[in-house]
């Protein structure tokens, strides 16, 4: 006898993924399929006029770190790269303690709110997070350009007499950072403090903590995955960030994102930018599976 | 004084902290909107109120250019993500697991794990590989990219809704005689509409500030709105930019506010 | 008596590990006008077993059919079968009215003819008043009655109905349990009637199917499956019962002669297809023994505790053996029990009230 429910599990079968079809098709088409070829890309000679050669080159994989010496032609490091993934590095990191001095206690603060509230203060919250980032990039620009809101403010009260210089430096590439990514760390702690029930809280009052004890012994721990997605969220598009570094660090202070660029405009070497991406997204990929494994263990525990 | 009661919610300093984040969130925002009005060239010193930037921005053509193009872009990639985002909502919602399920998702939600500069390199490279094989430079390499990026935003919250549907409720229909394709129609479509609605939105205002795809993937005089403004950063700027960002600031929050209150609608 | 919806051998197992049979191959024949009910514990099968025959699981292997024609390559809007859902299903975007119109419309009904049958079915089922509203700002019962309505609109042979009193308050539930089976009886559909609810089962049925771990039990009216249960499950399941072991010392077709452990001997039924000698285990229900003399019981026990319940009384005792016998006695001015706590007590049956079980 034929198994009736197997056709029809057959026909579901067909039926998903003919619904699913246009959709992958244009994925495979701009997005997955295109990485592929950088992959491609990224193993192949650079053109002299941008673009490439099609023969087989590990320059660029080497070119990520490494750097060919002109006059003797032996490798060594390359100090100029380093100091870019170093800076991107260190820079994400430094936008993520940030965002999480100042995202966990709005998150706990808006989680306080009274029901009704919390509405109102989250959409003060997503709005920025919808906004056009680049226009919020240019708000904070013009806030701290040396004829910007800040240094004018400084000069017309006296305490200054020429602008300080906050553009263009590291500072105000973490700064825009935090600016612009500051909703990404708000919103996962908001969700998991939200679930949080505070009658643990007068729990642990009740068994003699202090306010400090409570913060660090019963809610922070409760609420780590929030926490834990938050960071990534906001050091995953640190890393890769292109446009904060471009508009406030004026192209003096490189991040990965520019060096990227760099390869496929005044650079013209392919290659090493596709290797350059490919590096990046090696990163970010690291960083998401330690999340997926931190989120994936928290479910299990509770259950 | 009345004596407070132990209040058990309250963090030493955590309240403050808040308030200076919304303060540091909306200042300058409200600032770039305030200096949009600026009779006077200048972005920080204010010269009296005047609508003279939105003015010139609206008769510059460049501007006017990048204004239509941008529209054009974010309509048709929004329909496109949204139509496509559907199905595959449709698809992979409300069913047991299945063969190739992570694949799917991973695919679909490949354009917010991947960093931005990552894709756009990656359609920089094969599109380049398609210009010069079909010498066509079109907007349709930024629709295309644009709808590629917007599925996730679209499908997510068509997505969510679907969840939130009862199933019981198209079995019910189909009890009462309705064939799958009316029961697609009369029962899912109307229900399904709010998620459908905000998905949309979603996915027009993410292709509307799209930055650095667009800024990689177009061709010559291809500049939409927001790669223009990038653009004027090496020149001096005035608060003609201003006044452009207060219009699309506008619209995202528009948008958001009008998505926020359909996501909200009940199932 | 023509049949409704028969079933052979009908099995369903859902993939996975290891893979989960949900019904083990049920036969079973439900016949035309019939209150129909499956009566079991959750996950005893009779919810797959109603959404095979609505349409919406598949069967591994077996036939279901309906007026002797197979059902099994229609979909679900192509059976002449309506079901009244658990959840109720109610079209949150459609009114009351809009609601039970859905089904005569999919069928391409005339307007003139749906305005009629919506009208007629809304008096049915006493909805005249609210049917203009949505269906969100109706109570629960109201819900239930228009769930109802919308099934029944389109005149299906057959109704299928999946514990649909079971969000209802206890009162409700009375109400509604006498109004289905007024509605059965005047329309002359077929009812289907899944719930895990013996009560239920009991006042309003024609014939119940009890099922257990995806096999159908025992099939029967319900005196029938009450007095008589042929298994240890089916006598657990609805009612209180005593169980007793004795050994079967001659039987015809279908009584048996039994020794109790006391040694005293009763006639007790036997079931079909069961032993016909031994030992076994006999059934009794708590309300069919009473107390007498010791001298006079066919068994005797202690009475280790009384529990008063308002209507009727349950004394519980210890046999002489060791095992627990429950009794129960109705509550009248006249009757005034004769023991108390520690006092030794006998038991007494008519015969033929003992049970034969097959397991």
């Amino acid at each position: 006898m034929t198994d009736l429910s197997l056709t029809a599990a057959k026909r579901a079968s067909r039926r998903r993924w003919i619904l699913l079809a246009p959709a992958l098709i244009l994925l495979v088409f701009a997005a997955s399929g295109p990485l592929l070829i950088t992959v491609i890309f990224s193993l192949l000679t650079p053109g002299d006029y941008g673009g490439v050669v099609w023969k087989f080159s590990t320059d660029g994989w080497f070119g990520v770190f490494a750097q060919r010496d002109i006059f003797d032609g032996t490798f060594g490091w390359s100090d100029a790269h380093l100091s870019i993934f170093w800076r991107s590095v260190k820079l994400s990191l430094i936008t993520t303690v940030a965002c999480l001095f100042f995202g966990v206690p709005t998150a706990y603060f808006i989680a306080t709110r009274p029901k009704k509230q919390r509405g109102f203060w989250m959409l003060l919250i997503i709005i920025p997070f919808w906004t056009n980032l680049l226009i919020r990039t240019f708000a904070i620009l013009e806030l701290i350009r040396n004829e910007g809101t800040v240094n004018s403010l400084l000069i017309w009260a006296g305490v200054i007499d020429a602008p300080i210089q906050i553009l263009y430096t590291e500072f105000s590439i973490i700064l825009g950072m935090v600016y612009v990514y500051l909703p990404l760390m708000v919103l996962p702690v908001y969700a998991s403090m939200e679930r949080f029930d505070f009658s643990l809280v007068e729990a642990a009052y009740d068994l003699y903590a202090t306010r400090f004890r409570v913060l660090r012994r019963v809610i922070l721990p409760l609420v780590k995955p929030g926490i834990v997605a938050g960071s990534i969220l906001v050091f995953v598009p640190s890393l890769g960030a292109y446009v904060t570094p471009r508009v406030m660090g004026g192209g003096n202070q490189l991040m990965l994102g520019n060096l990227i660029e760099l390869q496929f405009g005044q650079g013209r070497n392919w290659p090493l930018g596709a290797a350059l991406s490919m590096t990046l997204l090696a990163i970010v990929m690291v960083a998401l599976i330690v999340y997926v494994r931190a989120a994936g263990n928290e479910e299990v525990q509770h259950g | 004084m009345a004596r407070q009661g132990f209040n058990i919610r309250k963090q030493t300093g955590f309240s403050q902290i808040a308030i200076a984040c919304f303060v540091m969130l909306y200042m300058p925002i409200i600032l770039l909107v305030v200096y949009s009005f600026n009779a006077g060239t200048s972005i920080a010193i204010w010269e009296g109120f005047s609508w003279r930037w939105y003015v010139s921005a609206w008769a510059n053509d460049q501007v006017q250019e990048a204004t239509v193009r941008s529209l054009i872009i974010a309509v048709w990639a929004s329909a496109i993500a949204t139509t496509v985002a559907v199905l595959a909502a449709l698809a992979t919602t409300r069913t047991p697991k299945f063969k190739g399920q992570t694949a799917v998702f991973a695919m679909i939600n490949q354009p917010l794990m991947v960093p931005e500069i990552v894709t756009a390199v990656a359609l920089l490279i094969f599109f380049a590989m398609i210009k010069v094989a079909t010498g066509y430079t079109g907007l349709l390499y930024l629709i295309v990219a644009h709808s590629a990026f917007c599925i996730p935003f679209a499908y997510l919250p068509i997505r969510a809704r679907l969840q939130g549907m009862d199933l019981s409720l198209e079995q019910a229909a189909a009890d009462l005689y309705a064939s799958p394709f009316k029961v697609f129609t009369r029962i899912t479509l109307p229900q399904l509409w709010p998620g459908i609605a905000a998905g949309a939105m979603l996915a027009f205002v993410i292709s509307l500030d799209d930055v650095v795809i667009t800024e990689f993937v177009k061709s010559a005089g291809q500049d939409t709105l927001p790669t223009y403004m990038l653009g004027q950063l090496r020149r001096v700027m005035t608060p003609e930019i201003n006044a452009i960002s207060t219009v699309l600031l506008a619209i995202s929050v528009t948008m958001v506010i009008a998505f926020t209150v359909l996501t909200k609608v009940r199932n | 008596m023509t049949t409704a919806i028969s079933a052979r051998s009908l099995r369903k197992v859902y993939p996975g590990t290891p893979p989960v049979e949900a019904l083990a191959g049920a036969d079973l024949d439900i016949q035309d006008n019939e209150f129909f009910t499956l009566l079991g514990p959750s996950g005893c099968g009779k919810t797959t077993l109603l959404r095979m025959i609505a349409g919406f699981e598949h069967p591994t292997s077996g036939s279901l059919d309906m007026f002797g024609a197979s059902l099994l390559d229609l979909p679900p809007y192509k059976r002449p079968i309506n079901t009244v859902f658990q959840s109720y299903a109610l079209f949150p975007h459609l009114t009351v009215s809009q609601n039970i119109a859905f089904g005569l419309e999919m069928l391409g009904k005339p307007k003139t003819e749906i305005k009629e049958t919506v009208a007629q079915m809304v008096d049915l089922v006493q909805m005249s008043e609210l049917a203009d509203r949505q269906t969100g700002q109706i109570s629960g019962g109201q819900q239930q009655r228009v769930a109802l309505a919308r099934a029944l609109a389109p005149k299906p042979r057959v109704l299928l109905l999946d514990e649909p009193l079971s969000a209802l308050d206890f009162k409700l539930r009375k109400e509604m349990q006498l109004e289905l089976k007024r509605l059965q009886t005047e329309t002359g559909i077929t009812f289907i009637f899944v719930t895990h609810d013996q009560e239920e089962a009991l006042t309003m049925s024609d014939r119940i199917a009890v099922m257990n771990a995806g096999s159908i039990r025992q099939i029967g009216a319900p005196r029938d499956i009450y007095d008589h249960p042929a298994e240890r499950f089916v006598a657990d399941f609805i009612g209180d019962t005593n169980f007793l072991s004795a050994q079967i010392t001659s039987s015809n077709a279908d009584r048996a002669r039994v020794d109790l452990s006391s040694g005293e001997s009763t006639s007790a039924r036997l079931p079909e297809g069961g032993a016909r000698d031994g030992q076994v285990t006999l059934a009794i229900r708590p309300e069919h023994a009473k107390l007498v003399m010791p001298d006079d019981g066919l068994l005797r026990g202690t009475l280790e505790n009384i529990v008063y319940f308002g209507t009727d009384t349950h004394i519980h005792l210890r046999l002489t053996d060791g095992t627990p016998f429950t009794l129960r006695q109705q509550n009248n001015s006249e009757t005034e029990l004769q023991f108390a706590k520690g006092d030794t007590a006998g038991i007494r049956f008519a015969p033929d009230v003992a049970q034969v079980l097959k397991d």
